[in-house]
Formats: C-alpha cells, sequence, structure tokens
C-alpha cells in the first residue's frame, strides 16, 4: 500500500547509525539546503521565471501540456495511462522498469512453497502484491464490496507516554509508537494456519452541505472500527487511520525537486499572515540515519521511494528486504503464533526472503512511471476552471510548478519543469479530515498536500472517483468540501461560487 | 536529452544527409520508402496472423463438433502455427501507439488461468488480489466483480470482452492467444519438470464430458477464437496503405524510424531479454515462461527475434514461402555507416543462432520451463546466452543513434508554444 511508517523494528538498526552521526540529532531543519545548490545564477533566474505562478488565463501556458517535463507519457490515454515508464529513459532502464513491474505484480506466497524465490508471505499481511492496492498503479478506494477491503488498511499508532518517548519523537527517531500487540497496521490477512488480526469496519453518515447558490450536497462521514479481533483489545491510546493506496505516477520527479524549493514554501509561524502555515517535515533516512526532509507518504513520513518501498514490503506484504530484515512482517514479540511461523528465506539466495536486485528493481520502478500529458489545455472552460482555482488560493498549497534538480540520481528526472500541484508540506487540514495519529512532525490534523497531476484520469483508470486518504469523497466536489483548517477559505471560496465557475473548476482538475 | 528526442534530431539530420547528400550506392533509399515498406511488413504479418488464425478457428470448430484426439491434436498445431506470424510482428509494438493500445487484447501475459476454467487443487482457491482468481467463468453462469453481479450466462464475444482486466487486475486475462492456449492444452502442473499441459478432448465431449460444463467451454473457446479473428482483422486494416497504422508511421519521416528503432530495442532489451526470460532465470519460477500451457516459449521467443531482425533488413517470408523484400533501415545504415550495418547484422544473427540453440534444446533434451529451473546451470546458460545476445544487440541499436551524433543536437524551438508538446530545457 501506498501509505508507509517507520518501523519500531528499525530502531536497533538506527541507533548503531545514530550513534556514529549524533550531531545532526537536533530539531531543525537548519541541515537542510535553503537555496539552490545544483544551478549557477543565470538557471537560478530562468527557473525562478518559469515557476512563477500564471497571471494570463488567457491561454494555456508554455510547457504545460508536459505535466512531467520530458519524463511525461503521450501513450493513447485508456485504462494503463498510469502504467507507462518515461519516455526518456534508456533501453537498459526498460529493462529494469520491466523486470520492477513483474515484481510489481508479483503474488507471494506462503513458505514453504516449490518457488523458493517466491515465498515468505506474511505470516500476516494485508496485499500479497504490490499490484493488489495499486491497481492499474493508480489510486484504491474503500471496500464497496464484500470482499475487496485490499487497498485500503488502518495504521496503528498511540502517542508518547513517556519523556523519553517524547525525545525520540523530537529527535526525529521515532514518529510514534506502535499498539503493543497489532504492531503499525491492522493486517486483516495470515497465512493457513494463524488468526488474521481482524476486520476493518466502516460506517458512514451522510452530512447535507448547502453550497452559495443552494445547491446541496452530501458528504459521507466516516467512522472507522476494528471487529473479530484476533489477538484481544487494542491499547487503549492506540488510533486508526484509514489509508488507500495512492496513484504511483511521477514519484521519481516529485525525489528530485530540490529541498530549498519545497522550503522556500514553507511558513510554519504563518508570518505572512495568509491564514496557511506549510511544515517541512523532517525524517530519518531508514538506512543511514540521515535527517532529510520527508516528501511521500500522506504525512510526509518518508525521504525516498526506496524507504516507502521497503517498508511496504515488510509491513504490508510481510516481505523482508534488504532494508527491513524483518522476514515475520509486522508480527511483535506479542504475537507468539505469529513469529513461529516459516519464513521464506532461503540462505543460498541471502539472509531475506526478497534479496537485492527486488527491492532495488521495485524502487526503480516506482520512481520511473510516468505522469500523463495534459489534456485540453486550451479548452475555454478548462482556462477558466484554471483561473478559478488560482484565484480561490487553492494554488496556495496546490503549487503548481517546480523544476527539478540538474543533479538528479537520475537523468531522467533532473532538470525537469514539472506541474504537481502540490507544496509536499504538512498542513493543518481541520478536525473533518483529522485521524488523530501523530506521525512525526505531523500531528493529528496535519495531512501532507496531495499532487494533483493526473487525478481527471481517475475514473479512466481505476473506474472510480473515490478522493481523500482514505476514500470518502465520492467525487472532486465532496473531495474539496472536506477541506478544513488551513484550506477553510479556499473551499469556502468554492463554496461560493456560482455552478458555471464551480464546473468550470472541475473541468480543469479533470484535465490534469 | 531524452532517447526519443536524440533519435528524433539524429534522424532529421540523418535524413538530410541521406536525401540531399551524393551518396553513391543506394542513393534511392529515403526514409519514406524504408516505412512504406516497413508498413507493407506489418500488413504481411498481420495478414499472415489473421489467416493462421482464421485456420486457428476452422480447427475449434472442428474440435468442437467432434472432439477427439486427432481433432485437439488439429487444434493444437494450428494454434502453434499461429503463434509464428503473429510472434514475429511483435516488433511493430512500442513504437506504435496503436499497436501498444491493441496488443493487450490479444496477447496479454500472465493469466490467472482460474477465471477461466477449472484449475487443479494445488493453484489454491483464493487471492486477495484477484476477486475472480479462480471465478471459473465456464463452470458459473453469475460472477461478482467488486460486490456486481456480472451475468455470464451466455458466453459470447461481448462478455469476454467485459471480464478482459475485470477488477482492474491484468491478469485478469480472458482474451487472446494465451486463453485459447490454456484451454486448449490446461494447466501445466509439472514445474520444472518435463511436459506441458494435458487437457483431455473429453473436456469438449458433450456426451462423455470430463471437467463439467463441455458446452460452456466450448462456447469459450470458439468466442475467444472469434475475437482473435476479429481483433487481427482491425490490425490488418490499420496497416493497409490507407490503413491509420500506416498514416500514422508515414506522417513523420523522423518519428516513423524513430518507431521502428524504438520497437527494436524495446522489444530485445526490457521486454523479451528482460520480462520474459531474465525474470525467469531470477526466480527460477516455471509461471514465468510466456506459452506457459504449450511449452512452446522457446518458438515465442525465436520469432520475436525473427521479427526484430525483418524490422531491420526488411526481409519477411510469408507463411506461404513467399519472400518479401524491400528498402530498409539496413540500406539507410549502411549508406551512412557501413562497418556498423555490418557490425548490427553479425549482432542480430548472433541472438537467432543462440535463439536456435535454445530451440534445439527445447525440442531435444528439456523445454524452456525446465532451463529456468534451479540447478540446472546447462539450462540457464543456454538461456542467458540468448538473453546476452539481445543485450548486445540493443547496444548497436543505440550505436545507430550514437553514430550519427546525436549527444550535441538540442531541438530548436523547444521553449516556443508553437511546439505544444515541448519540454523546458
Amino acid at each position: 500500500m501506498g501509505a508507509f511508517r517507520a518501523f519500531p523494528y528499525l530502531l536497533p538498526v538506527l541507533s548503531g547509525a545514530l550513534v556514529l552521526v549524533p550531531l545532526i540529532a537536533t530539531g531543525s531543519d537548519s541541515q537542510l539546503p535553503k537555496a539552490r545548490t545544483d544551478l549557477n545564477p543565470k538557471d537560478v533566474k530562468r527557473v525562478e521565471r518559469v515557476t512563477r505562478p500564471t497571471a494570463d488565463f488567457s491561454k494555456a501556458e508554455q510547457f504545460e501540456t508536459m505535466s512531467g517535463g520530458a519524463a511525461t507519457t503521450k501513450a493513447i490515454v485508456n485504462g494503463d495511462a498510469f502504467s507507462h515508464f518515461s519516455p526518456n529513459i534508456t533501453f537498459e532502464e526498460e529493462q529494469n522498469f520491466k523486470l520492477g513491474n513483474a515484481l510489481f505484480t508479483k503474488l507471494w506466497v506462503s513458505s514453504p512453497s516449490s518457488t523458493q524465490a517466491s515465498d515468505g508471505l506474511g505470516p500476516l499481511f494485508n496485499a500479497r502484491a504490490c499490484q493488489s492496492c495499486h491497481l492499474k498503479d493508480g489510486r484504491g478506494h474503500p471496500p464497496e464490496g464484500a470482499a475487496d477491503a485490499t487497498s485500503m488498511f488502518l495504521r496503528l499508532a498511540r502517542p508518547a507516554r513517556t519523556d523519553e518517548e517524547r525525545e525520540a519523537i523530537g529527535d526525529y527517531r521515532k514518529l510514534n509508537f506502535p499498539d503493543a500487540v497489532y504492531g503499525e497496521q491492522f493486517q486483516d490477512l495470515a497465512v493457513p494456519g494463524l488468526a488474521s488480526e481482524g476486520k476493518m469496519e466502516i460506517s458512514y453518515e451522510e452530512i447535507p452541505v448547502t453550497l452559495g447558490d443552494g445547491e446541496v450536497v452530501s458528504l459521507r462521514k466516516p467512522t472507522y472500527s476494528v471487529s473479530n479481533l484476533g489477538y484481544g483489545p487494542l491499547e487503549g491510546d492506540v488510533t486508526l487511520s484509514p489509508r488507500i493506496a495512492p496513484p504511483m505516477i511521477g514519484m521519481g520527479l516529485i525525489q528530485a525537486i530540490h529541498e530549498a524549493d519545497i522550503l522556500a514554501n514553507a511558513d510554519p509561524d504563518d508570518k505572512d499572515g495568509d491564514g496557511i502555515s506549510g511544515k517541512a517535515a523532517l525524517v530519518r533516512d531508514h538506512m543511514t540515519g540521515e535527517l532529510k526532509l520527508g516528501r511521500f507518504g500522506f504525512k510526509a513520513q518518508n525521504a525516498s521511494i526506496r524507504d516507502q518501498s521497503s517498508g511496504a514490503f515488510t509491513g504490508d506484504i510481510g516481505i523482508s528486504t534488504p532494508d527491513t530484515p524483518f522476514s515475520h512482517g509486522d508480527c511483535t514479540k506479542a504475537q507468539a503464533a505469529c513469529l513461529a511461523m516459516p519464513t521464506g528465506v532461503q540462505e543460498r539466495l541471502g539472509p531475506v526472503e526478497a534479496p537485492d536486485p527486488v527491492l532495488s528493481l521495485v524502487t526503480f520502478y516506482s520512481e520511473n512511471l510516468a505522469v500523463p500529458a495534459r489534456r485540453d489545455i486550451d479548452d475555454p472552460t478548462v482556462l477558466k476552471g484554471k483561473e478559478m482555482f488560482y484565484s480561490a488560493g487553492c494554488t496556495a498549497c496546490h503549487t503548481p510548478k517546480f523544476v527539478t534538480r540538474r543533479d538528479a540520481g537520475n537523468k531522467a528526472h533532473a532538470f525537469q519543469l514539472i506541474w504537481p500541484y502540490s507544496d509536499f508540506l504538512l498542513h493543518d487540514m481541520g478536525e473533518g479530515l483529522a485521524d488523530g495519529q501523530q506521525v512525526g512532525m505531523a500531528n493529528g490534523q496535519e495531512w501532507r498536500t496531495q499532487p494533483l497531476w493526473g487525478i481527471g484520469l481517475t475514473k479512466t483508470v481505476n473506474n472510480h472517483t473515490f478522493f481523500l486518504h482514505d476514500g470518502r469523497a465520492r467525487n472532486l466536489t465532496e473531495a474539496i468540501l472536506w477541506h478544513g483548517g488551513e484550506a477553510e477559505a479556499a473551499r469556502s471560496a468554492f463554496a461560493a461560487m456560482g455552478k458555471q465557475d464551480r464546473t468550470a473548476l472541475l473541468t480543469f482538475l479533470e484535465s490534469l | 536529452m531524452t532517447r526519443k528526442t536524440l533519435l528524433g534530431a539524429a534522424m532529421a539530420l540523418f535524413a538530410a544527409s541521406t536525401m540531399f547528400s551524393s551518396m553513391p550506392a543506394r542513393a534511392e533509399t529515403t526514409p519514406a520508402a524504408v516505412l512504406k515498406h516497413y508498413a507493407e511488413l506489418a500488413q504481411a504479418k498481420y495478414e499472415d496472423s489473421l489467416t493462421t488464425a482464421q485456420a486457428l478457428d476452422k480447427a475449434i470448430d472442428a474440435l468442437i463438433a467432434k472432439p477427439s484426439d486427432a481433432t485437439l491434436k488439429a487444434a493444437k498445431a494450428a494454434w502453434i502455427a499461429a503463434r509464428v506470424p503473429y510472434q514475429q510482428s511483435e516488433v511493430y509494438r512500442f513504437g506504435n501507439p496503436i499497436v501498444d493500445e491493441w496488443e493487450g487484447k490479444v496477447n496479454a501475459w500472465p493469466l490467472d488461468e482460474g477465471l477461466i476454467d477449472y484449475v487443479d487443487a494445488s493453484y489454491g482457491t483464493e487471492s486477495d488480489e484477484n476477486a475472480l482468481y479462480t471465478a471459473n467463468v465456464i463452470a458459473n453462469p453469475k460472477l461478482k466483480i467488486n460486490g456486481e453481479e456480472i451475468d455470464v450466462t451466455e458466453i459470447t464475444p461481448e462478455t469476454l470482452r467485459s471480464l478482459h482486466e475485470a477488477g482492474e487486475i491484468e491478469a485478469n486475462v480472458a482474451t487472446g492467444y494465451h486463453a485459447i492456449e490454456f484451454l486448449l492444452w490446461g494447466q501445466d502442473l509439472n514445474g520444472t519438470e518435463a511436459g506441458a499441459g494435458k487437457r483431455p478432448y473429453t473436456d469438449y465431449d458433450k456426451a462423455n464430458c470430463t471437467g463439467g460444463n463441455c458446452d460452456r467451454r466450448a462456447a469459450y473457446l470458439k468466442a475467444a477464437s472469434t475475437l482473435l479473428v476479429a481483433d487481427l482483422g482491425d490490425m490488418v486494416k490499420a496497416w493497409a496503405p490507407d490503413g491509420e497504422a500506416t498514416k500514422n508511421v508515414e506522417a513523420d519521416g523522423n518519428a516513423g524510424l524513430t518507431a521502428i528503432l524504438t520497437g527494436m530495442g524495446s522489444l530485445s532489451y526490457g521486454e523479451l531479454a528482460g520480462e520474459r526470460m531474465k525474470l525467469g532465470l531470477l526466480l527460477h519460477d516455471p509461471e514465468e515462461e510466456h506459452d506457459c500451457f504449450s511449452d512452446n516459449t522457446y518458438a515465442s521467443h525465436l520469432n520475436d527475434a525473427i521479427g526484430i531482425k525483418s524490422a531491420y533488413t526488411g526481409e519477411y517470408t510469408r507463411v506461404d514461402g513467399t519472400k518479401m523484400k524491400g528498402p530498409s533501415l539496413s540500406d539507410l545504415v549502411a549508406a551512412k555507416d557501413k562497418a556498423l550495418d555490418k557490425e548490427i547484422k553479425g549482432k542480430l544473427d548472433a541472438t537467432l543462432t543462440a535463439m536456435n540453440v535454445m530451440k534445439d534444446r527445447a525440442q531435444k533434451v528439456e523445454a524452456y520451463d525446465q532451463m529456468i529451473g534451479e540447478n540446472n546451470a546447462k539450462g540457464n546458460a543456454v538461456v542467458q546466452k540468448a538473453i546476452d545476445g539481445l543485450i548486445d544487440q540493443t547496444k548497436s541499436i543505440e550505436r545507430v543513434i550514437a553514430s550519427l551524433d546525436l549527444g550535441k543536437i538540442e531541438l530548436e524551438g523547444s521553449d516556443s508554444l508553437d511546439n505544444p508538446d515541448a519540454v523546458f530545457k
């Protein structure tokens, strides 16, 4: 699944690294660069000019079609729209992409099995393959029928209880603390012979909202709980945070945005008084312990796609990787039966269930899924909607443009003008969306701004239009109306628009 | 610069030098002529795919009308024959968006066969990924997809179309060559041991039916075969002289030549050497075999390689034995750099040699899925050699690009709104 977390198990691994690098254990972003270190002065100016938000809505902007710069796919738009590799990778990289894709769709099986390189599932798991949740590399959805809860799960966490624990969070060594029995997430599936952790329950309450022009929209407010608990009750202060799998496109480009460009939009104390703060998330690299800018996950809790992928392998599927050598996945000490199950480690193949190059290939794949080209950028309604989007203040957080770093690890991602429509910062989104769960620097009301590129193809790719972190919104209008907190003013501006302007704004989003 | 931009720019330069400089030999070969012939070969390959699929369709009619070992064997032979021209056409993928968009309907792989028909108990009964993992359309007139009931009482081409990639799961392959393959051969339950699928003809015998629902199985097979014929017919039309695919590829000399090279490189390296061959070796997993029910994988790979060479040389031998030849990429490259033309031809041949060794081994020693098994150094090495050949030939494909000094070329006007696809540099 797309939502990830740091592992409690990781702590022993990390602490070693931390001892070696005590200097970075301080609570600020002072180590992160405040200016583009990769550009000459001439390029700095060019980048500033080209990323300035437009004020001209009479025509499309230069380069606007190519949301991911040269990494944009122009393939015929169909259900595969999120599954193409960036056209600017080499033939050799294309092979890595395809191997990564095959591993991404691969069904892992429980141990022992006849195909020893493919076993190691669980023992507790949410899914048997990456693609189980990232359907068509797109967006997951809440369970609509009886048997398809797969593309969504519950994250479990409790807040710090002691000064020592508070210090661990302050030091970025911990994001939060797991349930003593159930661990960091609620796995509703288990291998044969083991009880699953239970079942996620959702109930919805319809809440009517009246817009400025009198139109009434019904929002469904979810309540989450768990049933059929397999291992006794959850701890009292543990919260449930539901997450659907987010789309996989453009992640390598996001990784290639320079820290300085993201920090430039941060205003944690709202010094400019616009009611929008924006906080950069600081997290530790899982392997080095280095303090980095978090940019992936609903709470910006991971700095790299590799960290995100290894976390998903082990937490969601129960497959250990070189970075997360926990072959029993999210089993805790209190789950003795789980820890007693066989693992899929084959010593001759390596000490973990998915030895390299599996993790590197899946990471490469995840970094190179192309963003689809925009459609209809010159359409008058789209342009009108774009104007509405800007004038309502949506761009205060949904930052239209960045130019990625010249020294990006992958050339295909370097120096591209990209249009993700996100600032990748944490914002208070109000009580309505709150999950009450702290994740590192993000408190229970804060979420990372989600990128909007590709959002208009959700229906085409996934045949649904469920949005937000838990898929509660049934369409874009509902998704916008759920915005609160720092986004309250923008939400109100949308609600106050006449029907025509609202429709135009939605048409603009559909063209992304 | 991007690969394709590089390629495009290179071709612009290349085209200019070929057309306007006074090249002594083969000066008559222009990119336009090469592309015209490339489209003609495409049409011929899809026509051959169509006629062999029509023969398969007839053999399936015979099997259904009179199920016997002989009619089943004839249908299997027709399927294997039909794969030859189709696999040779695969090099038209990747570079041609129309082919890419269409391809999944006829050649999607891998597939969860439990969607279609009965499977062995060892297959397992559930997959969280795929609620239709063992849906068994042939046995169940009503299915549930995401809680929604689907009526498959009547098995028609339209029903199959609606089941394809059901629930957004790519492994729900309801149509195409591999669905038909499964219905003729059945599951290969031999792992990396010898043997292909062993479906008995009585699976189609309504009087002495094995496997249950022989009438519905027959209806499924016929519907899948009907769709295959229709889909191939669409591609023949697309590659007619005034067809959409032909027009696309001929519209722009640079883009057209780019399409040829992209198809060759992408099929060689990522698709064939990578996903279809290297992954199986990496995992030693017999499921990672392209034509896994029929054990025809070696032929499938070999014909891909023949197709790649054909895209370069402009030569194709039709199923009736007719030899086609015309202006080719090889002519263009030879006019510019004879040594490079020789090099790439040598590598394309080396790959074919390695593929033929693999074919011999498959026919005389062990099947492809045995070759990729663990602790089979000899078999592994034979497959690896073919992979190495494919990777090596891709390097020469890239050299075709590099020889034209592409590194320094930037597209003019890339910051002009006249070109809406331009990217910031």
